[in-house]
């Protein structure tokens, strides 16, 4: 009990005097994971608009393979991601593995489908109740899906912030393709990992402490969304707390 | 083809479900027919296929290729915007310049008596406001064929009764209306001619004093009968 309230103690520390390597992990975390967020989401809120207004052969089984991808472990994609990096690999020329690149990409083909699968269902649930008015004045599919994104636009927020949330909490991905390498690569959840099994305790909770305040400003923001769009309960998608 | 619009025994099949059966229809131009029946009988499903939303699953739709057509639902789907952007949206769907779009909607807006609302969020004017700004949307596209699903259905009897004007001023300027309701008042106040369905069958189409004659009708159907008498929802 001393060794964690000492280590918290110490950890409070840290954060209060901003201490610079807490720092830097902290600025490199939020930058991989924003990066990679606005990537993921870039391709994915467009790609789940047009697939939740578009019917084709084969739709029900993307819908499968999208909704099985939203629980994709982290490490797998970091495996998937190592293989097509490493120097035998088809992108081996680019030379991005263990760099700040090589994170963001890992981290954007995890919340990729994220984002495309909560597009898609908000789109697709706006289209089953207004698509037909919208269609009665001309739009088409893709015209429709894009009007239905921008009037779910505080919906498609809230999705967008959950892939934030769900990028900057994994652990599996980056530590593959980053390598954790210290002023370089290391990450929030990387750094905890390791310091924890160093046994630097007040670095590693220091750290758990700055995570948990970033998820939980992005849950608030989320229910801070929800009650401005006059929703009467907080919103289903809450960003996980753990590390994946 | 004569008229503006022409159906030839039209079926609409939605699974197990007959929603319309041989139904044959001529639509005039300048006229104002009434869609009437129970709840269920066809008249959306009737309305869908005439501004093309719905495909036949047999028969034919004949349309006169420059027509233009307009429809207003029962609740209208506004998008979180203005009032004023709600109705240049369709015109920029339509293939308006978006400057040209909104200059045309504050037309339309001040057609409608909306114009001081033109700024408003949509979602914030009353339903009988929000109709008519469908109603302004509608007719900024300038159709010549409007169509409406019970549009004063969910409407107090004031926001009833502007809506209705609304729907006789654009009548009057030769536009062809087809309206469903269940209001026989409204029917008789506005139809030139009243479609009877039961069923997704075409029971009665008669001009609009002959169809009132009860003798015509409780010869047609005693469900018609009933409707007539208002017993019928």
């Amino acid at each position: 009990m001393n060794t964690f309230t000492d280590s918290a103690a110490t950890a409070l520390a840290l954060v209060a005097g901003l201490d610079p390597m807490l720092l830097s992990i902290v600025t490199r975390s939020l930058a991989v994971s924003g990066a990679a967020c606005a990537l993921a989401c870039g391709i994915g809120l467009p790609l789940g608009a047009w697939i939740g207004v578009s019917r084709f052969a084969g739709r029900g089984a993307l819908l499968t393979l999208l909704n099985t991808l939203l629980a994709l472990p982290s490490v797998v994609v970091g495996l998937v991601v190592y293989l097509l990096l490493s120097h035998s690999g088809p992108l081996g020329f680019l030379g991005w593995l263990f760099s700040f690149k090589a994170m963001v990409l890992a981290q954007a083909l995890l919340v990729l489908p994220v984002a495309a699968a909560l597009t898609r269902q908000a789109v697709e649930d706006a289209d089953r109740a207004h698509g037909e008015q919208l269609a009665s004045l001309g739009a088409r599919a893709a015209l429709r899906g894009l009007l239905l994104a921008w009037d779910e636009r505080y919906a498609l927020v809230t999705v967008v912030i959950a892939c934030f949330g769900r990028a900057v909490s994994e652990v599996g991905a980056v530590m593959i393709v980053g390598g954790n390498i210290d002023g370089f690569t290391r990450v929030m959840t990387t750094a905890i990992a390791l310091e924890t099994t160093k046994g630097d305790l007040p670095l590693a909770l220091a750290l758990g402490m700055v995570l948990l305040f970033v998820v939980l400003s992005l849950n608030a923001t989320i229910a801070l969304l929800a009650r401005w769009r006059g929703a009467a309960t907080s919103s289903p998608l809450m960003v996980k707390g753990a590390a994946a | 083809m004569s008229g503006v619009m022409q159906l030839k025994a039209v079926d609409v099949r939605f699974g197990a479900v007959q929603a319309l059966t041989r139904v044959d229809l001529r639509l005039a131009a300048g006229e104002r027919l009434a869609l009437i029946g129970a709840n269920g009988s066809g008249k959306s499903t009737l309305l869908r296929v005439l501004h093309g939303l719905l495909r036949p699953t047999s028969g034919s739709v004949l349309r006169d290729s420059a027509m233009r057509q307009a429809m207003v639902f029962q609740r209208p789907y506004m998008l979180r915007a203005t009032a004023l952007t709600n109705v240049a949206l369709g015109l920029w769907i339509a293939g308006s310049r978006w400057k040209h779009a909104r200059e045309k909607a504050l037309r339309a807006l001040d057609r409608v008596g909306l114009a001081d609302a033109a700024l408003r969020r949509a979602g914030e004017l009353s339903g009988g406001q929000q109709q008519r700004l469908a109603l302004a949307r509608a007719w900024s596209l300038q159709p010549d064929v409007l169509l409406l699903d019970e549009p004063t259905s969910s409407l107090d009897p004031h926001a009833k009764r502007d809506v209705e004007s609304l729907m006789a001023d654009f009548a009057q300027t030769g536009m062809t209306v087809v309206f469903a309701s269940h209001n026989l008042g409204q029917v008789k106040r506005l139809a030139t001619r009243v479609v009877y369905l039961e069923h997704g069958r075409v029971l009665a189409d008669l001009p609009v004093h002959d169809f009132f004659n009860r003798s015509v009708l409780g010869e047609t159907s005693r469900e018609a009968d009933l409707f007539l008498k208002g017993e019928l929802a």
